[in-house]
């Protein structure tokens, strides 16, 4: 119990937070727009280090999730814990624990400049020396294999390239957790196998925890340990790959994955 | 027809031997709205930029008001300024009336609201895109800010060579404010106004000739950076 106390998994404010398993927990977090409930979770915990697939018909709350996630916005009611920091209220402390998170969304938004410079954004926000920034980018790049763009403006590569350079831009901060939401919705084959095969050596060399948001749900089957299927704001049913593919227990969720369910 | 085919020959000879009145009326046209767009920006960016960010809903009519002014009479605007600064004026003491000082501060309350109002528009819309990246990627507030204003910066300087298109061909607010004084506060329209009047076209041909090539420079510019924002 002593030992317990002394380890210090990550410290808040001068006090010290137990260790914690779970990146994020949530607690009757629900999301109103113009007094419409368009999200409701009642209790939802997010382990370290998993790769979640979250599907569900378009307007399920997917993205409202996401953004709640990385503090981008407040929930309208509940509670809120990342690394087990509470977090509902948008206090000074948001934006480092925003950094420790990021997101990258279905549609890139590049910055009109060239492609080194948004690759090395978040590293300046951070304050990252010119020295660490020039090898973490080019590392970044090569990742991606767009190394040879470094100097082009961003805004003239195609839609597969700018995605990868959005993916970049996101893992060269080395994040805790990658929210992904739909990144390959608008790309060809050839770059969704590119963003998949390049997400996946992200969460299992740097033990990233993954959540991805994907309409696909062939993509969630082959690239997620664990699945969330949302449906009307509301998560109904959780549990591995496997579980939610091969013995669903909402009939929601097998209409879903059948391809019966309309969205 | 002959009288305009003359006159033109005239305009072009006065314009090639560098005929020093009309050189002294450009430049003090150049100079008056140089000086009024550059104070307008200075005051219209950090205005626009900051309603773009910031401006809520419940103040959407100071867009409205904004854009109002945007096409607002330049007599009026002449007016006013008139107003304040004539001898019994609040600062009428400062005698600023008919003078170049006059004219500058006339130009520059006619192209604030166009800066203002473009410059919102653009950073508004560039906000909207951009804020959300910027943030998920760790900036500060400030450089959220910061990101948002160098997105936009086309957008905002099509904004400032547009206010300066708009007072360079502006007259009704110098020629109240600032006379038209020979060698003192006479510009470009004023004097093609009085040139005419006398019956002496070549003159006012010649700075109407510079004139329409100063629009026609500034609007190549606009073309080109407005160019550049579609192609983004
Ligand atoms: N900013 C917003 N204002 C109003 N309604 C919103 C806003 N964002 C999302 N919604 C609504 O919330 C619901 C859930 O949206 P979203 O989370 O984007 O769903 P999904 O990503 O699952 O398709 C939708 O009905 C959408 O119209
Ligand atoms: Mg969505």
């Amino acid at each position: 119990m002593l030992l317990l106390l002394t380890l210090c998994y990550t410290e808040f404010k001068g006090r010290c937070v137990t260790i914690n398993p779970f990146v994020y927990q949530l607690e009757d977090i629900s999301k109103s727009y113009a007094g419409k409930q368009v999200l409701s979770v009642d209790k939802l915990v997010i382990e370290k280090g998993k790769f979640y697939g979250i599907i569900g018909p378009s307007g399920a709350g997917k993205s409202t999730l996401l953004r709640i996630l990385n503090l981008l916005e407040p929930p309208s009611r509940g509670n809120l814990f990342f690394n087990g920091i509470p977090v509902t209220k948008m206090g000074k402390h948001i934006l480092d624990l925003r950094r420790k998170m990021t997101m990258v969304f279905q549609k890139p938004i590049l910055f009109d400049t060239s492609v080194y410079n948004n690759v090395q954004y978040g590293l300046k926000a951070r304050g990252y020396t010119k020295k660490d920034i020039t090898k973490l980018v080019h590392i970044a790049l090569d990742e991606v294999g767009l190394t040879e763009f470094a100097n082009r403006n961003a805004r003239s590569l195609s839609g597969g390239e700018a995605q990868r350079i959005a993916l970049a831009r996101a893992m060269v901060l080395k994040p805790e957790v990658i929210l992904l939401d739909e990144p390959t919705s608008n790309l060809d084959p050839a770059n969704v196998a590119m963003m998949e095969k390049i997400t996946k050596r992200l969460h299992e060399k740097q033990g990233t925890t993954v959540i991805m948001v994907t309409h696909n749900i062939f993509q969630a089957q082959r690239m997620a340990e664990e699945i969330l299927l949302f449906f009307k704001g509301k998560l109904i049913e959780r549990g591995s790959t496997d579980k939610i593919f091969n013995n669903p227990q909402d009939e929601r969720t097998a209409a879903f994955i059948k391809g019966e369910m309309i969205y | 027809m002959a009288d305009i085919w003359t006159g033109l020959l005239q305009a072009a000879k006065l314009i090639v031997s560098l005929d020093s009145e009309l050189l002294a009326i450009v430049f003090l046209s150049l100079r008056v709205s140089g000086v009024a767009v550059t104070t307008a920006a200075l005051i219209g960016i950090p205005l626009g930029a900051f309603l773009g960010m910031r401006l809520p809903a419940s103040v959407r009519w100071l867009e409205k008001l904004i854009n109002t002014l945007m096409g607002l009479p330049p007599v009026v605007a002449g007016l006013v300024i008139y107003l304040l600064l004539s001898n019994k004026g609040p600062i009428g003491h400062m005698e600023l009336l008919f003078t170049p000082m006059a004219m500058i501060t006339a130009q520059t309350v006619l192209a604030i609201p166009i800066i203002t109002g473009l410059s919102l528009v653009a950073v508004r819309d560039k906000h909207k895109e951009i804020r959300d990246t910027a943030v998920t990627l760790g900036a500060s507030q400030q450089m959220v800010i910061w990101t948002v204003i160098r997105e936009a910066k086309r957008a905002i300087v099509a904004a400032v060579v547009a206010g300066f298109g708009r007072v360079i061909a502006e007259v009704g607010a110098v020629m109240m404010v600032g006379g038209n004084i020979q060698g003192s506060t006479r510009v470009m329209t004023t004097a093609i106004v009085l040139e005419t009047r006398k019956g002496n076209f070549e003159f006012a041909l010649g700075l109407g000739i510079i004139l329409l090539t100063i629009a026609f420079i500034i609007n190549s510019l606009l073309y080109r950076v407005q160019g550049e924002v579609r192609n983004n």
